[in-house]
């Protein structure tokens, strides 16, 4: 996986064909640039490569100055969101098959957080608003010493979906109140927020609805669902942002 | 850029940021932030990370992590502890193996009390699975001792430690690459007086003082090219104590997971085989109930591996190249892959196209886990020989070598194994550093070595790619340092790695910039996989032996004789000499039995 430019899935049996790919990628060298740039690069590609693999071949036998961050490569660790033509994506998830090659494919930063280098932003604003909704368990109750707390079958299933999120900031740099509007917690935190208030072992709901009921938070979401398509997780965050309205309403998770 | 950072006291002397803190702790995966919640209320702790804390490969362990609980069926940690030094081939600390199983139902315990969304039983206790080499009554039938969140297991004790981090205002240095341990000679010891970390963001050097310093860097499987490993796993903390000629235990063995997406390594969980999904060759043949009749498809990873590659070479592999085998789900229903194993039924659907409900899934063995690493005792305090303490240093998890994982981790040991080493090393820091012991003076410039590293790298004119050289190296350890061994392919890796790190000394970094420069990051890694590369390889040689991960085809059997024991690396001489053996000694360290004596390993 490792150069996983010219590994190939062998399930297909016809000879591997590949493409010429021009990547349009917006660059930026704070060193250097003034404002962002578009820098197009040709590789070839297999329809199984990853977007992914394109920057790291780009990285490796053209340009060692385009920068980005990734990690586990496999849609896991949350680190590189990117924006892909036009859509927020992970570049490790997003295979060139599902792209339309026969056009540049456009590769930039997710946008709404301050642009740092190429393809990475200041991530440290999206981490305060998560910081902030209180995204850890509070519970009053002392359990049994040397045993779990129990939680039925079904109330463990009511915040599944939204124990999936990895933090990538791709709902919430999808999400057009948060470009114009840097203060609204954005759709990541008020999953994070979630995924307690509706947690059955926690007993802190009411001041993470207190919280979201700001001004700057859940009232702000205006259910564009750009979040929910943007989630690699597949989390239906713009769902979860209502059910946390309903809540803020009831006055109750 | 770091984040929630509180650390009024910092100080800039000649462009180097100075800090104090009473720990530091080196990574920020499951291991390093076990320790930190350990650490942070008794003491002033910093952890300094590479990446975000959320990005580390905790995050990709899937299926579970292993705890006597007994919530489902009769269970004990003896069985538990009998079921890992078995798995380990015998070669596992067995008063170690002993605190792992025995502690592991409180290192749950604390997840799910911290939070952590466990599957559950009908009775809403935690739900236990089935996972390879975990058996009742010493090997008598698979038990279901994995404690498991779907197939998210490691990214719900990433998540929910890092969740208790926050809550407890744990300081991190987020994006600060650690690249140097500062030792200082006090009393004729050498001791840890702090880190000297590189600030990816401004490309700025910071030096962080601290009593007692934890390392819980992870692995380095990027030594090979087919691997589960991410991209940032380069062993920098195992090969930072290498090169401060700290020794290094047990390095030949690594594991193969068995079940790596074929062709790409991604991981695909044991779980599978744990809920019953079974590995067939090209006929469709069980083959594993040939090798294992008693536990079949759940034998431990080295066997099942061993057992993979060798139906391809005998010509019973699948596919159009009859290069891999077929792990089939298609029995296990919609319902079970959805609910129980989502993710990689999403990884066989994304990568290969392969839909698990309906088609067997193309599999082949993928490197995964480092056995090896660091030395610590139990205390997990790393050693600079077979018994002497490092006063106050640590290490924890992958990058540790406790040793519990003998030659053969088991499955859903190594998240265990993070939880109970990790609270360990924070526990016993936090003990060190309030037992009066004063700061250990930093030596004049403790930065320069790295500064003239980073500057030497950064403003070379060499030509060769960072790139080439590395995916020359991964390309050569798949083929002759993976799962099957002789001398002439270890002979070989150890002449072209030679080659290599001579190379290396001409390597070009195009970005000349200061900030976010991770070409440079790139070629800093790279000297790090090449370090671990050669002491692997060599170790490897050493080994006449097949034990666990290790297996040499020209000595396939056992010898407890002369080889049940840890094997020691240290560096000596020239680092940079061409020849291994002129810069690398090996010695030997007795394995610790306690109750159980070596026995055939049959499952």
């Amino acid at each position: 996986m490792s150069t996983a430019t010219l590994d190939q899935a062998p399930a297909a049996e016809a000879p591997i064909q590949s493409f010429t790919v021009t990547f349009l990628i917006r660059r930026f060298d704070p060193d250097v640039d003034t404002e962002p740039r578009w820098q197009d690069f040709d590789v070839e590609m297999y329809a199984t490569d990853r977007v992914l693999d394109a920057l790291h071949k780009i990285k490796w036998e053209q340009d060692g100055s385009l920068t980005f961050r990734r990690s586990c490569a496999h849609g896991i660790c949350g680190s590189d969101a990117m924006r892909i033509n036009g859509r927020n994506r992970l570049a490790c998830k997003t295979l060139i098959k599902d792209l339309d090659i026969s056009k540049p494919i456009y590769v930039e930063a997710i946008k709404g957080l301050p642009l740092e280098k190429d393809l990475i932003v200041d991530m440290e604003p999206f981490f305060a608003s998560f910081r902030e909704v209180q995204p850890f368990l509070v519970a009053n109750s002392t359990p049994e010493p040397g045993k779990e707390r129990v939680q039925s079958v079904a109330n463990r299933a009511i915040f599944d979906d939204t124990t999936k999120c990895i933090l990538c900031a791709a709902c919430t740099s999808s999400c057009p109140v948060f470009w114009t509007d840097g203060q609204y917690f954005g759709p990541a935190a008020i999953v994070n927020a979630h995924r307690f208030i509706f947690d059955s072992r926690d007993d802190n709901a009411q001041t993470r609805l207190d919280i979201l009921n700001d001004k700057e938070g859940v009232w702000r979401c205006r259910t564009t669902f750009n979040c929910t398509e943007a989630c690699p997780r597949g989390i239906e965050v713009t769902k979860a942002i209502a059910e946390v309205k309903q809540a803020i309403m009831r006055g109750k998770p | 850029m770091n984040t929630q950072t509180s650390d009024a006291e910092t100080t800039v002397i000649d462009g180097v940021h100075y800090h104090q803190f009473d720990i530091v702790i080196v990574g920020a995966g499951g291991a390093g932030m076990r320790a930190a919640i350990e650490a942070g209320p008794g003491a002033k702790t910093a952890v300094i990370s590479k990446l975000y804390p959320t990005r580390s490969h905790t995050g990709a362990a899937q299926g579970g992590m292993a705890a006597a609980l007994a919530n489902v069926e009769e269970d004990s940690w003896e069985w538990h502890t009998f079921d890992t030094v078995k798995g380990g081939d015998y070669l596992v600390d067995q008063d170690a193996a002993e605190i792992l199983a025995k502690e592991a139902i409180d290192a749950v315990i604390d997840l799910e009390n911290m939070g952590l969304p466990f599957n559950r039983t009908p009775e809403g206790k935690i739900d236990q699975r089935r996972f390879g080499g975990h058996t009742r009554d010493h090997g008598k039938a698979p038990v279901r001792r994995a404690c498991y969140a779907a197939d998210r297991t490691g990214h719900m004790i990433l998540q929910t430690l890092f969740q208790n981090c926050v809550k407890l205002g744990i300081n991190f240095f987020n994006e600060y690459y650690v690249l140097d341990l500062v030792m200082t000679e006090v009393d004729g010891v050498e001791q840890p007086s702090g880190v000297v970390a590189y600030d990816l963001a401004t490309g700025e050097l910071h030096v962080f003082q601290a009593k007692a310093v934890i390392f819980a860097t992870g692995g380095f499987g990027k030594i090979y090219k087919t691997t589960s490993n991410a991209h940032t796993l380069t062993g920098d903390g195992v090969g930072i104590i290498w090169r401060k000629g700290l020794p290094l235990e047990d390095m030949e063995f690594f594991q193969f997971h068995p079940t790596g997406l074929a062709g790409l390594g991604i991981l695909l969980t044991e779980g599978a085989r744990g809920e019953g999904a079974i590995l067939r060759n090209a006929s469709g043949e069980r083959f594993m109930e040939r090798y294992a009749p008693t536990i079949k498809d759940l034998a431990p990873r080295d066997i099942v591996a061993r057992c993979m590659v060798q139906e391809v070479a005998e010509g019973r592999g699948a596919g159009p190249h009859k290069d891999y085998v077929l792990l089939d789900c298609t029995h296990l229903g919609a319902e079970v892959l959805e609910t129980k194993l989502p993710d990689i039924t999403e990884f066989a659907r994304t990568y290969l196209g392969v839909d698990p409900v309906y088609e067997p899934v193309p599999v082949m063995p993928t490197a995964h886990y480092a056995m090896g690493g660091i030395p610590t005792n139990v205390a997990a305090e790393v050693l600079r020989d077979n018994t002497t303490v490092v006063p106050g240093l640590y290490a924890a998890g992958e990058c540790a070598c406790v040793s519990v994982h003998g030659s053969n981790r088991l499955g859903t040991n190594s998240l265990l194994d993070i939880n109970v080493f990790g609270k360990r090393a924070g526990r016993n820091a936090v003990e060190y550093v309030n037992s009066g012991v004063e700061f250990t003076p930093l030596p004049e410039d403790p930065a320069r070595g790295i500064r003239e590293l980073l500057v030497q790298l950064r403003d070379s004119n060499g030509t060769e790619r960072i790139a080439a050289i590395r995916k020359e190296l991964q390309d050569e350890m798949d083929k002759g340092a993976q799962v099957f061994r002789t001398d002439e392919s270890l002979a070989h890796v150890t002449n072209v790695i030679a080659g290599l790190r001579e190379r290396y000394k001409n390597i070009a970094v195009q970005d000349k910039g200061k900030r976010f420069n991770t070409d440079l990051l790139e070629a800093v890694e790279l000297g790090f996989l090449l370090d671990l590369a050669e002491v692997v390889v060599f170790s490897a040689r050493n080994r006449k032996e097949s034990r666990g991960g290790h297996m040499r085809d020209d000595f396939p059997n056992r010898d407890d004789e002369n080889y049940m024991q840890h094997t020691m690396a240290y560096l000596s001489g020239d680092a940079h000499s061409a020849d291994a053996a002129d810069h690398i000694r090996l010695d030997w360290k007795p394995v610790t039995v306690t109750r159980y004596q070596p026995m055939e390993r049959k499952y």
